[in-house]
C-alpha cells in the first residue's frame, strides 16, 4: 500500500494540472496539439536513453524547441496550428520510434509512473502545483484569447507573447505526464477529462473544475486498479477516463430530451 | 465646444496594407475628431474590416496610424463565431473584462444596451446573435472607453434588430459623449447617424458629411458594380 501513496500522488497531481490545461485547449479547438505534443517528447527521451540522461529533461528540451518552433511557424506563415503540429510532431514521433532502443520504447510509448523516484516524484509535483497556479492566473486572459483573440487584442492584451506562455506551460505538463501515461497516450490525458466537464458543464467555473476533479478521479483509480491487478496505469486511466466521457455524454443527453 | 470639435484623436496617413502580395488599401488618409461618429461604407472586399483591423493594431501595414495618448479603446467585430456550447456563462464572459467590474457595474452597461439582468445567467454559446452582439456592445463600454470601433455590428441581425441595435449606439454616443468610428453598409445609417463618412474601395473615395459627398455619382462609382469600379480605376 506504502508502495502506492507517491505514485498516486504524482498521477492526481498531474492529471489535475493536464486536465485544466486541456480545458483550455479544448476551448481554442485544439485538442489534437496535446497528441501531437508528446510525439515530439519522444526522440528526446530516446536521446536520453541512449545517452543515459533523464528522460524529462530529454522531453523538456525537445518540447521546449518544438514550441518555440511552431510559435514561429504559424506567425510566419498561414498555416493553422493543427497543421503544423501534425506535419512537425509525427515526424518526430517517427525520429523517435527509430532512435529509442526497442526494450525501453513500450515505457516511452505507455509510460509508467511507478519507476519515479522519489525525488522525481517530489519534483513532479511541485511542478504540477507551480502550472496549475501559472493557469489559474492567466485562465481570464486565456479564456478570453481561446475564444475571441480579436477582442483579447482590442483591450491590449498581448495574445501572441500568451499564447507562447500558453504552449510553454502545455510542454511542461506534455513531459510531466508522459511518465504516467506515455507519448501515444498523453493526447488523452489532456482531453478526455476536459472533453467530458464540457459535456455537462455551463460554466466556465463549472467546466474547470469537472475537467480537475474527473483528472484526479480517473487517475487515482487509474493507479490503484492498476497496481491491485498488475496492470500498466497508463491505459487503465484512460479506460476510466472514456468511462467518465460516456456518462457525460448520457447526462448531456438527458438534460436535452428534459 | 469649438476647441472639443478640433481635438484629433486619430489620424491615419499614408495607409498601405497587402495580404500575400495583394493590395488591399492604398494609401489611406483621414482623422477622426473627439465626439465624430465616422461611418466607413464601401462595396464587398472593399477593405473596410482590414482597415477597422489595422486601426486597433489586429493588422501589419505600412504608413501611420496615430492614436491620441491615453485613448482607450473599444471594438466589437462583425460577428463571433462560437460553439452553442461553450461552457461560459454571460456573467463569466463580463468577469473576463480587464478592468474587473463590479456587479453594478455590469448591470449598468447591461441597461445601455437593453437589456434585462436575467441575461447573465444564460450560457454565452446560447443567446440569440442580437442578443450577443448587444452584450458585445455593453462589453466594449465596460472600461469606460473614449472611443468605439464597430465592425459591421448587425451584419447577421435583422432588419429591426438592427435599428434597435444603431438606435442604442446612437443612444452611447450622445450620452457617454462617445467617439464612433463604424463599418456599415446600410446607407441610411450613415445618413441619420453618422457626422463623417468615409467611402472606401481600395482607396479613398470619398471624405466628408455624408449629405454632401454622397453624390449619385460618388454612389454609383462606389457600388456600381465591376464595371463602374473597373473604369474607375483606370481613370487614375
Amino acid at each position: 500500500m506504502n508502495e502506492m501513496i507517491l505514485p498516486l500522488l504524482v498521477a492526481a497531481f498531474v492529471a489535475a494540472c493536464a486536465s485544466l490545461l486541456g480545458s483550455f485547449a479544448i476551448l481554442k479547438k485544439m485538442a489534437l496539439v496535446g497528441d501531437a505534443m508528446s510525439h515530439v517528447a519522444l526522440p528526446g527521451m530516446g536521446l536520453a536513453v541512449l545517452f543515459k540522461f533523464n528522460p524529462f529533461i530529454g522531453a523538456v528540451a525537445f518540447l521546449i524547441i518544438s514550441v518555440i518552433g511552431i510559435w514561429v511557424v504559424e506567425y510566419k506563415t498561414s498555416l493553422s496550428l493543427d497543421t503544423i503540429v501534425g506535419v512537425f510532431f509525427t515526424t518526430s514521433l517517427a525520429i523517435g520510434a527509430l532512435i529509442t532502443p526497442n526494450q525501453d520504447l513500450l515505457e516511452a510509448l505507455f509510460g509508467n509512473i511507478t519507476e519515479l523516484s522519489a525525488l522525481e516524484s517530489v519534483i513532479s509535483i511541485c511542478l504540477s502545483v507551480f502550472l496549475i497556479f501559472a493557469l489559474f492566473y492567466i485562465h481570464k486572459k486565456l479564456t478570453l484569447c481561446m475564444i475571441s483573440a480579436e477582442i483579447a487584442h482590442s483591450v491590449g492584451i498581448q495574445t501572441r507573447k500568451l499564447e507562447f506562455f500558453y504552449l510553454l506551460i502545455f510542454a511542461l505538463a506534455v513531459a510531466l505526464g508522459i511518465r504516467f501515461v506515455g507519448a501515444l497516450l498523453m493526447g488523452s490525458l489532456v482531453i478526455i477529462p476536459a472533453a467530458s466537464a464540457k459535456n455537462i458543464a455551463k460554466s466556465l467555473r463549472a467546466f474547470l473544475t469537472w475537467s480537475m476533479i474527473f483528472g484526479v478521479i480517473a487517475a487515482t483509480l487509474g493507479i490503484y486498479i492498476s497496481y491491485s491487478r498488475k496492470l500498466a496505469p497508463g491505459p487503465v486511466f484512460i479506460l476510466i477516463s472514456s468511462f467518465f466521457f460516456i456518462a457525460s455524454l448520457v447526462i448531456m443527453q438527458l438534460r436535452k430530451t428534459r | 465646444m469649438d476647441i472639443v470639435r478640433s481635438m484629433k484623436i486619430l489620424e491615419v496617413k499614408n495607409l498601405n496594407i497587402s495580404i500575400a502580395g495583394t493590395i488591399i488599401l492604398e494609401n489611406i488618409n483621414f482623422s477622426v475628431e473627439k465626439g465624430e461618429v465616422l461611418a466607413i461604407i464601401g462595396p464587398n472586399g472593399a477593405g473596410k474590416t482590414v482597415l477597422l483591423k489595422s486601426l486597433i493594431g489586429l493588422m501589419n501595414y505600412s504608413g501611420s496610424v496615430t492614436w491620441s495618448q491615453g485613448i482607450k479603446r473599444g471594438y466589437v467585430p462583425q460577428r463571433m463565431d462560437i460553439e452553442t456550447d461553450v461552457p461560459l456563462t454571460v456573467k463569466e464572459f463580463f468577469h473576463l473584462h480587464e478592468s474587473a467590474p463590479s456587479d453594478k457595474k455590469i448591470i449598468e452597461v447591461l441597461g445601455y444596451v437593453q437589456l434585462d439582468t436575467k441575461i447573465l445567467a444564460s450560457g454565452f454559446g446560447e443567446i440569440s446573435v442580437g442578443q450577443r452582439q448587444r452584450i458585445l456592445v455593453a462589453w466594449s463600454v465596460l472600461g469606460s472607453p473614449d472611443v468605439l470601433l464597430f465592425d459591421e455590428p448587425t451584419a447577421d441581425i435583422d432588419v429591426a434588430g438592427q435599428e434597435s441595435i444603431y438606435n442604442m449606439l446612437y443612444h452611447l454616443q450622445t450620452n457617454l459623449g462617445l467617439t464612433v468610428i463604424l463599418v456599415s453598409h446600410d446607407l441610411n445609417v450613415v445618413y441619420r447617424h453618422a457626422s463623417t463618412v468615409l467611402c472606401l474601395n481600395r482607396q479613398n473615395l470619398c471624405l466628408g458629411a455624408p449629405r454632401e459627398v454622397l453624390t449619385p455619382e460618388q454612389l454609383l462609382s462606389l457600388y456600381g458594380g465591376e464595371k463602374a469600379f473597373f473604369e474607375h480605376k483606370h481613370k487614375h
